[in-house]
């Protein structure tokens, strides 16, 4: 069992997203900000499209002889002084994870921003466990006030404007003055550093997940703007790493490869301003840092996606370049999506995990615009793969009979052009002529889910194929 | 069959292979004994001063401040300088690395405290490994020289780096690490810190001092 999808729902979501007037306000920040600041970054940097090329080079490497780098990452753990452990599924991932819990007898755990650790649903885990986790990115504990899932994979809380925030945070901090001025976002993050510092100190455990893993010295990288993950990771006695199989890659240089695309993808920046690479746990002459270091390596479906076409999805570095660039998630969010990775990564990766059955609308919610495939840092090619699941869900039988017969009236056509010329000659004069006065319809038979929200624009009167014939002799003549 | 042994077994159905094939063996220990550099952007290779003006001035697109010195002698004047200047306490933070205890505090007022922070310091100074000039990061090195905890807990961090150490790229840096503690050996932590602070997380609007140091302070020590 992993985290509960509404993924099949998701016609609902949108719909309900699109009417939604706070959280359309907070997504035109990330219509604005995302976009320019990483182009920037990619301009400031001529060797930018060289590295993306090195990225993906180094992820497909890395996949395709993946079993040798787990053994030499797992031996390189262990000589350092940690202990790896494996997990077939999110059920085996949590049994680990409280398990070590508990022999370190813990009663709060921190956790820093984890993608895989909303994948197996840890807090609600530990929370059924008599175990309290605290997220501490800031994003993050924001949404776990709310009870909420992350809109995004490195803004979490970008769905909320700064009044939300405002309204949670007196609901939940009451030990405050019930006076204190919040209307500025400082005074909000000044309020959260000052709560999530006890909570730091008092951690008898720290969670994060790994951006990276290191062969060649069995090193987890986690990068952060805010430095949380580095005071989960620094101040409690037990050190747990959560990661995901395809993070591995060979070597530091490979790994600084990555970093140079990464933080540049994501926010813009030249780096992110925390890199922390962590191997095993504390050294006899160390004055801090844990005693006790766990590495679980889960796979949750990524060992069989290998070897297929959506291999290509285990490259992602979670930078959430896609989604900023979508027109799409700019539309409904992340939320809508339904499960823990939204966007066009989510999109491919959703029906991966939990079944086309169920996430088979994620891949429909494209327009196949390119935009997420022109920004992809490691450059895979998102709308091929989404063009899959709907070809699979199609071969499965999965999509709605409505859509299928039009497919095949559709394709009863297309495969047989002399008639297909025909018919639309005949289709698009008519629809000329029933058009010219207005130059549009606001109505037209079995197209009312186009005309219910904008007008059909009325042909000119020729087909494509005719225009195209008719310039390509112009041209030629 | 173990979780492990499982996973191990259907990576290698996934991949077509069954973990015994030389040719990729040999592909695998290539490549983690001679770790190939990927590409290098330009922008860092540089030498000498103009490698130094890279640094600083990448340190201030990340939003710290930096000053230069021109011998370890001058950095307790100069950091006392720096904390008045921006009206904090006379308090300060070390670990017990050499070229800091080397340091003439002592010409100094600051009240001197020494070990990891619990979290209740204003200010803390930390001596990097190195630097690097391509996006003016520092590379600290975890032990008792100087303790993680005050790269994070203190609202202040200072940051002492030799002139000398400072890289154009951080492929540089690993091969000063792995000198340092062996080929495929680490220290416990690595922290590249690129900037103070920050966070964007509520409405996207950047805020200094999340959760580590309000602000960061490099001092650029010639020598």
């Amino acid at each position: 069992m992993t985290v509960h999808s509404t993924s099949p729902q998701f016609k609902q979501n949108a719909a309900r997203a699109l009417s939604d007037d706070q959280l359309q306000k907070a997504l035109g920040n990330v219509k604005q900000g995302f976009i320019d600041k990483r182009q920037a970054a990619a301009d400031k940097l001529p060797e930018f499209e060289a590295l993306r090329d090195a990225a993906r080079d180094i992820k497909n490497h890395t996949l395709e002889h993946l079993d040798l780098y787990l053994e030499a990452y797992e031996e390189k753990v262990k000589a350092s002084g940690g202990h790896v452990h494996f997990a077939r599924n999110a059920d085996e991932a949590r049994d680990i994870i409280l398990t070590i819990c508990r022999e370190a007898g813990a009663r709060t755990v921190t956790k820093g921003k984890s993608m895989i650790s909303e994948e197996i649903g840890i807090n609600h885990h530990l929370e059924a466990n008599g175990i309290r986790p605290v997220e501490t990115d800031l994003g993050e504990y924001i949404i776990q006030l709310r009870n909420e899932l992350p809109s995004h994979i490195i803004a979490p809380a970008v769905h909320l404007n700064a009044t939300q925030v405002e309204e949670d945070f007196r609901r939940v901090h009451t030990h405050l003055d019930a006076k204190r001025d919040l209307s500025e976002p400082v005074q909000l993050l000044t309020e959260a550093r000052a709560v999530l510092r006890e909570r730091f100190l008092a951690a008898d455990v720290g969670i994060t997940g790994a951006n990276f893993l290191v062969a060649e010295t069995g090193t987890s990288i986690i990068v952060t703007n805010e430095g949380n993950g580095d005071l989960t990771q620094i101040l409690p006695k037990t050190h747990i790493v959560l990661a995901s199989l395809e993070k591995l890659v060979p070597t530091l240089e490979d790994v600084s490869q990555l970093l140079r695309v990464l933080a540049r993808s994501a926010t813009g920046q030249e780096m992110s301003v925390y890199t922390t690479f962590s191997t095993g746990p504390r050294r006899g002459t160390d004055a801090d840092g844990p005693e006790n270091y766990h590495v679980v390596l889960i796979d949750n479906g990524r060992s069989s996606m290998l070897g297929t076409s959506f291999e290509e999805m285990l490259r992602c570095i979670r930078c959430g370049a896609c989604m900023n660039h979508c027109p799409v998630y700019h539309a409904v969010g992340g939320h809508a999506y339904g499960w823990v990775y939204p966007g066009p990564m989510g999109a491919v990766l959703t029906p991966s995990l939990i079944g086309v059955d169920k996430a088979g609308h994620l891949p429909n919610a494209s327009t196949f615009c390119g935009r997420c495939e022109s920004v992809c840092p490691v450059r895979i090619p998102l709308p091929k793969l989404m063009r899959h699941w709907r070809e699979r869900e199609f071969e499965r039988h999965l999509t709605p009979a409505t859509v299928r017969s039009g497919l095949q009236f559709w394709g009863f056509f297309a495969r047989r052009p002399i008639l297909y010329r025909f018919v639309t000659r005949i289709a698009m004069g008519a629809l000329s002529l029933a058009g010219r006065q207005r130059g549009r319809f606001s109505w037209l038979p079995m197209a009312k889910g186009w005309t219910k929200y904008r007008d059909f624009p009325a042909p000119q009167g020729e087909t494509f194929q005719q225009r195209w014939k008719r310039e390509r002799k112009g041209a030629a003549a | 069959m173990s979780a492990r042994d499982d996973i191990f077994a259907n990576i290698r159905r996934s991949l077509g292979v069954n973990g015994t094939e030389k040719i990729r063996h040999q592909i695998v220990a290539d490549r983690l004994e001679r770790s190939p550099k990927g590409v290098i952007p330009q922008r860092g290779q540089v030498s000498g001063e103009e490698r130094i003006a890279l640094f600083k001035t990448m340190v201030e697109t990340s939003l710290a401040t930096v000053t230069e010195v021109a011998s370890p002698a001058e950095v307790p004047q100069s950091i006392a300088l720096f904390l008045r200047n921006h009206n904090l306490p006379a308090t300060l933070r070390m670990g017990d690395d050499p070229r800091l205890q080397a340091m003439p505090w002592s010409d100094t007022a600051l009240d001197i405290a020494h070990g990891p922070s619990e979290g209740r310091d204003l200010n803390a100074v930390s001596h990097a490994f190195g630097g690097i000039a391509e996006s003016g990061t520092l590379a600290m090195v975890s032990g008792h020289e100087n303790p993680s905890t005050l790269n994070f807990l203190p609202d202040n961090h200072i940051i002492v780096v030799s002139a000398k150490d400072i890289a154009g790229d951080y492929e540089a840096v690993w091969n000063r690490v792995r000198f340092a503690y062996g080929k495929g050996s680490m220290p416990r932590t690595v922290n590249f810190i690129t900037g103070p602070s920050r966070s964007g997380d509520i409405e996207q609007t950047l805020l200094l001092g999340a959760h580590g140091p309000r602000r960061l302070h490099v001092v650029v020590v010639r020598d």
